[in-house]
């Protein structure tokens, strides 16, 4: 069973989101997701500063097996990613919603609302 | 029945196991409306003594020429031991190493090719192969493009100094994805590409940037500048190389750099160029009527997953003994599918085998006198040839082992005279350079000689040649008078 | 240990090329080499014990039964080989004037002729040099063909989902977007779901038959109808032709374009990843189109058409002529086998993959579509091993090398789960399909009793199981001294 952490919002795509006292919303991929890709040996980010609008395809991440894009969950500005991925992807494996987040986005919309949350989205892993 | 070996005991026991009367009756989920009457346009089989015959009479219906042809593929001595080896069945007949653990052998040849070729080229990566150098340089642009990301436009710059069949086959492969390739017009004195024609050529985003070295014509490009002006203005840039020729040559990785007069600290750091490509012809692959070559593709570590095709790596196994697996396999089709860098599944591995087996027999000691070699035998017939009255160098840069030259009567006229005397002559450039834009490559060939062409060669060429003008004096003079 | 680690700084033993170097006289410092390539410098008795050492790690199917499913690993005769390296054929430089290459070229109309009576299609082009190139070639006649008839709104391309990867990305090669195709569970393709796909946005369908699932489309007329009336075209991918030679021509199915791996279905080798042949050959309507170079023939001689003759072509896929020496080695086997010896193929790779199943279910494997015939293929799914005894498919693929034979395909296609394609191809005997089933029983045995054996596997070969994280995280692809 993969954890599903109750605070946070979800996309079918498996996406998490988190809404910060900042402002700003950080993104990681679920502990399902990172389960499904295995073991994780390389993640693209996006570059700072670059804006995207909700389902642009962001971010690669990538296991020996598979190589998946992350898409934009809400539209905004990426305002920092996370750079120890770039040496240690592993880390998205042991700590998908804490050390393995992926990047903060500064939202250009209220698109929160909009997202599913834990309840729904176990429900929909169960599928 | 050839290659299948069952009994009729054996047949008749698989049928009951299945529990079929016979094995036509395998075949009931095919509408018989559909099946397929007696194939009548194909002979009856042969035996091998047959089509021993057959294929022997046909191969010596391909007439023995001295051949003095390049043009993208060359003649060079290949030493007996690379196909005895590259033929063995192990290597011959095994697949894609998909088990590591059980193609070993081919995985660690490949592995040690990868070494090889960055070794040669002094780029950082080399992939496991892609199809030929045509096909590679299309694959580079658009690799080019995912790799450019400062970039949005898309175009490519393309001297015509590039192989025309390289750029033919670039377009075709690259049109779908709505890339540009630029023209950059050649300067007619030098036969290379001028900066300052390439800076007109391009101003605003440009993505990318061709350059062969040694070009179409066999004269080498100014590099160096080349480079470090794409690299000032963020545009990629894509070597095209012979292979061999970089024994002597500077590598493609060393291209650049050159911090003299540059604006940025930017250049220096950025040596080399990004990507490099071209045919592995000229490293062990017989001419073979056009194949198997095999496409050689290599970048900087930074482009690495923007890499098309397979690529070895380097890991250890369970006990820690170093072992060798295909890697980075999520850019490819099998997983990646609509998303992969490239198509390409089958590539030419057994032509890379060949290939790291010639390389090794050969050292860099032997593939720089192989390639010293073809450059001396060309200064030789270009000197000898140019004595002749109606034969004109055409470009004054410095050239490899490839020279256009001039004639006083038209290519085709003196290639087939020379045809009919044993020698395949040259290549004839009007048909891909038109008379109206080029109107110095009117009647011009571009002769190669490789390390295989002897003296006599050289002079039985240079006599044929003289024969060939003189006769045709008479039937050009005629020709003139008419007009 | 590496050819490089063999290297003596100062052993020169190339007796093959030129003694000395010639001195380079007239090119500028700058464009000269200044550091010599660090390659090995060994023996050339060194380096055949070494490259002659590295060919024995390999399996191959001159040594083991080797049933990858859909690559048909069948015998590559010995003498394709021989007779495609006559020096007529090895010497003749690919620009020699079509008069002097008559041999040659004669070959390979031939070839085209041949390729054109097995499969029903109108005219073939040999240009694309593998399965991939052909897909490309052909997904490119399918866009200049709409385009030709000022047809522009055609931007998607129907895959079924159980296609190989390569389909999916020639489509987008050649700028289509891609929409999947559901496949029903006995196998045959959802036929409602292509009627609900196609349109007026349909270019085509990219159909393998027999499927990747080892089974014959039952509906393919009906599914060209479809494609057909939405004015879309039938595309035929050939990875799994050995399975209906001489049977069933793809022409006669409705297809209007097909590509045929020669180096599956004829044979040429593998040689450990290529180089391959992906010749194509289409319908009367596509003709226009077919890349270059096509070898055509006026009174009795041979030519190479070129694009005066085609204007219409989509042009040139590779500098010269595909890949020759395979084509030649295609062309020899073909001349083998004959008319009569081309349905013998399709008969006996059926017969050998019917057999095989009925033995996988008389021993109790789980057949991944049962009740239905086999193709040249099938496949077993270890699902249920793999939840009781918590083995996988790549564990019995590992237990199977342990055995002396190659594993077949393992998790493709990718709608069965923990799945065994297997394809043993007509020249294999019966013994050599009972004693990979014995070996698959064993292995079976194994994981109910031992499932450690498999989790260790393989013991005997020359590296056990192999850190693929490891190479993928620490990119070694090069060595440095």
């Amino acid at each position: 069973m993969s954890e599903v952490p109750s605070e946070l919002k979800y996309t079918e795509s498996h996406e998490w989101l988190r809404a910060e006292d900042d402002g700003l919303v950080t993104v990681g991929i679920s502990d399902h997701a990172q389960a499904l890709l295995g073991d994780l040996v390389f993640v693209e980010l996006p570059e700072a500063g670059t804006e995207f609008v909700t389902g642009d395809e962001c971010c690669v991440v990538e296991s020996v097996k598979a190589a998946s894009d992350v898409y934009m969950p809400i539209s905004g500005e990426i305002v920092a990613v996370n750079e120890a991925l770039a040496d240690e992807p592993e880390i998205i494996n042991s700590s998908p919603y804490d050390n393995g987040w992926l990047f903060k986005v500064r939202p250009s919309a209220n698109e929160m609302a909009d997202l599913m949350d834990a309840d729904a989205y176990q429900a929909e892993i169960d599928e | 029945m050839p290659f299948i070996p069952h009994t009729d005991q054996e047949i008749a026991q698989m049928l009951e196991t299945i529990g079929v009367d016979a094995i036509d009756d395998l075949f009931d989920e095919i509408p018989s409306h559909l099946r397929a009457g007696v194939l009548d346009a194909i002979p009856q089989g042969m035996n091998e003594m047959e089509i021993s015959r057959l294929m022997r009479q046909r191969a010596e219906q391909n007439k023995s020429v001295i051949c003095f042809l390049g043009a993208g593929a060359y003649q060079h001595h290949i030493p007996a031991a690379v196909w005895e080896i590259t033929t063995r069945g192990e290597f011959y007949s095994a697949y894609t190493p998909y088990q590591a653990e059980a193609s070993q052998g081919t995985l660690q040849l490949t592995y040690e090719y990868q070494s090889m070729m960055t070794a040669l080229t002094a780029m950082d990566v080399s992939n496991a192969s892609m199809y030929d150098g045509a096909s590679s340089l299309a694959e580079a642009i658009l690799m080019a493009v995912r790799a450019n990301r400062k970039s949005k436009s898309r175009k490519i710059l393309m001297p015509t100094t590039v192989n025309p069949v390289y750029r033919k086959t670039a377009h075709t492969i690259v049109k779908g994805q709505q890339i540009e390739l630029v023209d950059v017009p050649y300067d007619k004195a030098t036969g290379t590409v001028a900066l300052e024609q390439i800076k007109l050529h391009g101003e605003g985003d440009i993505t990318a940037v061709v350059i062969q070295q040694p070009n179409f014509f066999g004269c080498l490009e100014d590099v160096d500048a080349i480079t470090d002006w794409a690299h000032e203005n963020n545009i990629l840039v894509i070597a095209v190389i012979n292979p061999l020729t970089v024994a002597v040559l500077n590598p493609p990785g060393e291209w650049g750099g050159i911090n003299e007069g540059s604006e940025s600290n930017q250049v220096a750091n950025n040596k080399g160029a990004d990507i490099a490509c071209g045919d592995g012809q000229p490293l062990g692959a017989p001419m073979s009527a056009g194949g198997p070559y095999y496409g050689l593709l290599c970048c900087k570590q930074a482009y690495v997953r923007q890499m098309p095709g397979r690529i070895v790596g380097r890991t250890v196994d369970l006990d820690d003994k170093e072992g060798f697996v295909l890697t980075l396999q999520a850019r490819e089709q099998h997983i990646r599918r609509s998303k992969a860098t490239s198509n390409i599944c089958t590539n030419q591995g057994l032509v890379v085998t060949a290939s790291t087996i010639y390389m090794a027999i050969q050292g860099a000691q032997g593939l720089e006198n192989t390639a010293a070699a073809c450059y001396a035998n060309n200064n030789q017939l270009v000197e000898k040839l140019t004595a002749i009255d109606g034969v004109d160098k055409v470009f004054n840069s410095a050239h490899f082992h490839e020279t256009v030259l001039q004639l006083n009567i038209p290519a085709d006229v003196a290639l087939s005279g020379l045809m009919d005397k044993g020698i395949l002559g040259g290549y004839n450039l009007s048909q891909d350079y038109p008379e109206l834009d080029y109107p110095e490559l009117k009647n011009a060939i571009l002769v190669c000689t490789t390390e295989m062409r002897s003296d006599e060669d050289i002079d039985t060429y240079v006599t044929a040649m003289q024969e060939v003008l003189n006769s045709s004096d008479v039937s050009v003079a005629s020709l003139a008078e008419t007009a | 240990m590496l050819i490089f680690e063999h290297s003596s700084q100062g052993r020169k033993g190339a007796p093959q090329s030129p003694k000395e170097k010639a001195s380079i006289v007239a090119i500028p410092e700058a464009l000269l080499r200044k550091d010599r390539a660090a390659l090995p410098e060994v023996s050339e008795l060194q380096a055949v014990r070494h490259y002659t050492r590295l060919s024995q790690k390999n399996f191959s199917i001159d040594t083991e039964f080797y049933p990858l499913g859909s690559c048909t690993m069948k015998y590559n005769p010995r003498a394709c080989n021989t007779l495609a390296m006559l020096p007529g054929f090895l010497n003749a430089h690919p620009l020699t004037p079509d008069a002097q290459n008559q041999g040659f070229l004669a070959c390979m109309h031939d070839l085209q002729d041949m390729l054109c009576e097995a499969t029903g299609m109108a005219v073939f082009s040999l240009a694309p040099m593998a399965g991939a190139q052909g897909e490309f070639a052909g997904v490119a006649m399918i866009d200049a063909y709409h385009k030709s008839r000022g047809d522009h709104e055609r931007k998607e391309i129907l895959v079924p989902d159980a296609a190989h990867g390569t389909n999916p990305a020639t489509a987008v090669m050649c700028g289509f977007s891609v929409k999947e195709i559901t496949t029903l569970d006995n196998g045959d393709v959802d036929i409602d779901a292509l009627k609900a796909a196609v349109g007026p946005q349909t270019a085509g369908l990219m159909l393998t038959n027999p499927s990747t699932l080892g089974v014959f489309e039952r509906n393919i007329e009906a599914i060209a109808k479809v494609v057909h009336e939405a004015g879309g075209l039938l595309y035929y991918d050939g990875a799994n032709l050995n399975a209906i030679l001489g049977k069933i021509r793809p022409g006669d199915m409705g297809f209007d374009v097909i590509h045929s791996n020669l180096h599956k279905t004829f044979s040429t080798p593998h040689g450990g990843g290529g180089p391959g042949s992906g010749a194509v050959g289409v319908a009367e309507r596509l003709k226009p189109f077919l890349p270059l170079p096509v070898v055509g023939k006026t009174g009795d001689e041979y030519c190479y058409l070129t694009a005066q003759d085609c204007p219409q072509s989509i042009g040139r896929l590779s500098a010269f002529m595909g890949n020759p020496g395979v084509l030649l080695r295609a062309y020899i086997y073909m001349r083998f086998l004959g008319r009569e010896g081309m349905v013998r193929v399709a008969e006996f790779a059926t017969l050998n993959a019917n057999y095989m199943m009925a033995e996988a279910k008389r021993r109790g494997f789980t057949l991944a579509i049962d009740n239905r015939r086999a193709s040249h293929e099938f496949i077993i799914t270890l699902k249920n091993e793999a939840r009781e005894h918590h083995v996988s498919a790549m564990d019995f693929a590992k237990r199977l090398l342990d055995l002396g034979y190659h594993a077949p395909t393992t998790y493709f296609p990718l709608l069965v789960p923990e799945c065994l394609l297997i394809e043993p191809t007509e020249s294999e005997a019966k013994e050599a399909l009972d004693g990979f089933m014995d070996a698959l029983e064993q292995i079976k045995h194994e994981a109910e009793t031992n499932p450690d054996i498999l989790h260790a596997a393989p013991q005997t070969l020359p590296v056990k199981r192999l850190d693929e994280v490891r190479a993928a995280k620490q990119l070694d692809l090069s060595y440095k001294a």
